[in-house]
């Protein structure tokens, strides 16, 4: 009866037909596609993307170069050189990330006693060149002017996990 | 003479030219239906629903260099692929698409073939067999390993499944008594009963299997097995050359499609003799487009065969069913009551 049974299944290929089946019902769902340029997926408050040095309200920046980032930047990608400032603070007169070398992992990020270097949401920044890739402080620093609302807004959203 | 040399070439043309838009368009339905059967969209970007995207990829190969390996055999390396494209292409010269009688113009409807040869099954059997000389000597002039591996495994696995076809093919000859293909569709007409897929369904299987298997597709693809030998036969290939390649492939595979359609499903004849008012070619094309989405869905679902398994099932399962059909069939059509049964699908 068995050998019956398994004959008639090998004959009709019923194993095959159930996995056509399979694939053919997925011909009829729901497609998770996601068109990208036109459609998004959502970001998490923690996306490590272009990296920002924010200012305090007032208008100063944050950073005051304790060079924590750099020692703890597993790729080498920050160099900071600093300097006296005519008020007597300690200051930052270079700060570079190579976004070629950066790996974003975020260490930089949770380094920082100050919140002053952060990565945003923002990961279009494609460039041709490795020169425009190349952020000094003056464009990190207009990063963080132009992105401080989103930055806020999620280190706010995430404040209630860490 | 010139006049008859300018009907030909028109003729070829009006076969080689859907052909070839056909193949282009078949690896964009592959594309679609596979990104369906994964829940994706697939291609819907170039064109109006993507349907441009075939003639972007033809203008990249074409556009990209042809590499030839150091140390291959040039002459061979670049011979392979028209080898293996020729064949696939003249095949289609004996494939009856319906027939004509030219809105009454003329008395007799006529076959719609390039050439409606009397020995025309025994043709495509002899050419398509064929086809794996371009595949040996792509594999062999690469001067690659993982080529020549590809290259073996093919030829194994043709020579295989091309008995199991060719003697599934020989219980519809013995129906039809006829080696002409239109002889063998006009024998099935009448409606679907009148088919030879309901007295000859397991070679109906047989045939399409081991088509999936002579044209190398999922799931016999072995000899380009990406996990263990790369691409097989072509690995070297590229730019329009691969493209050569992989138009034979397809060609190949709506060939079998149409094969399959003409031997079993009834060719150009209707389902049902109501439905003969809709031309014939339209329904082979139908048919052959059914069996074009199947090919497809069998990608779509099936993981791939290890090569002894592929072995067994084309030399002990196929091999002794087809000739045990031949026989069944042959004592069949001598025994009384049986014959009558049998008679019922002979001209």
């Amino acid at each position: 009866m068995n050998v019956i049974k398994r004959a008639v299944r090998t004959w009709l290929l019923t194993e095959l037909w159930r996995g056509l089946m399979l694939t053919g019902r997925y011909m009829f769902k729901k497609k998770i596609t996601v068109e990208y340029p036109e459609e998004r997926t959502p970001l998490s408050p923690r996306f490590r993307g272009l990296h920002a040095l924010r200012r305090y309200e007032s208008g100063e920046e944050r950073c005051i170069a304790c060079k924590l980032c750099e020692v703890v930047c597993p790729a080498l990608a920050i160099i900071i050189e600093s300097d006296e400032r005519e008020d007597g603070t300690r200051r930052t007169t270079r700060y570079d990330i190579d976004m070629t070398k950066c790996i974003y992992c975020g260490l930089c990020q949770e380094a920082c006693p100050v919140d002053a270097i952060v990565e945003t949401q923002e990961f279009e920044y494609a460039a041709e060149t490795r020169k425009a890739l190349y952020y000094t402080k003056d464009m990190l620093l207009d990063n963080g002017d132009r992105y401080e609302s989103q930055i806020s807004a999620n280190l706010t959203a995430d404040a209630r996990y860490s | 003479m010139a006049i008859q040399a300018g009907i030909w070439a028109l003729e070829i043309l009006a076969i080689a030219v859907p052909v070839a838009l056909g193949v282009a368009y078949t690896t964009y339905f592959e594309r679609r239906v596979i990104g369906w059967a994964q829940a994706r969209k697939g291609c819907n970007r170039v064109g109006w629903a993507g349907l441009l995207q075939p003639i972007a990829d033809g203008l990249k190969l074409f556009m990209k260099e042809t590499i030839i390996p150091t140390r291959a055999n040039k002459f061979l390396f670049v011979a392979a692929p028209v080898i293996s494209l020729v064949p696939a292409l003249i095949a289609f010269a004996v494939i009856p698409f319906g027939q004509t009688s030219l809105f009454g113009l003329w008395a007799s409807p006529h076959v719609m073939a390039i050439s409606n040869l009397n020995i025309g099954v025994l043709y495509v059997m002899a050419i398509s067999s064929l086809g794996i000389y371009g595949i040996l000597m792509a594999g062999w002039s690469s001067n690659s390993k993982y080529a020549f591996l590809g290259a073996l495994r093919s030829s194994g696995q043709m020579i295989s499944y091309e008995i199991s076809m060719g003697f599934a093919l020989v219980t519809v000859l013995m129906l039809a008594g006829s080696l002409n293909l239109a002889d063998i569709v006009r024998a099935q007409a009448g409606g679907f009963w009148h088919w030879y897929a309901i007295p000859l369904f397991p070679m109906l299987l047989v045939y399409f299997i081991s088509g999936c298997a002579e044209t190398n597709r999922v799931p016999f693809d072995l000899p380009e097995g990406e996990a263990e030998i790369v691409a097989g036969y072509f690995v070297e290939y590229s730019g329009m050359w691969f493209a050569v390649f992989s138009l034979a492939e397809y060609a190949a595979m709506i060939l079998i499609s149409l094969m399959t359609s003409i031997l079993f499903l009834g060719g150009w004849n209707a389902p049902i003799p109501l439905l003969d008012i809709v031309p014939g070619t339209v329904w082979l094309l139908l048919k052959a487009s059914f069996l074009m989405f199947m090919f497809i869905w069998f990608r779509a679902s099936f993981p791939r065969y290890r090569y002894d398994q592929l072995m067994r099932l084309g030399w002990k399962v196929f091999l002794p069913w087809t000739l045990g059909w031949i026989a069944v069939i042959g004592i069949a059509m001598y025994v009384p009551g049986l014959s009558e049964i049998i008679g019922f699908w002979r001209p």
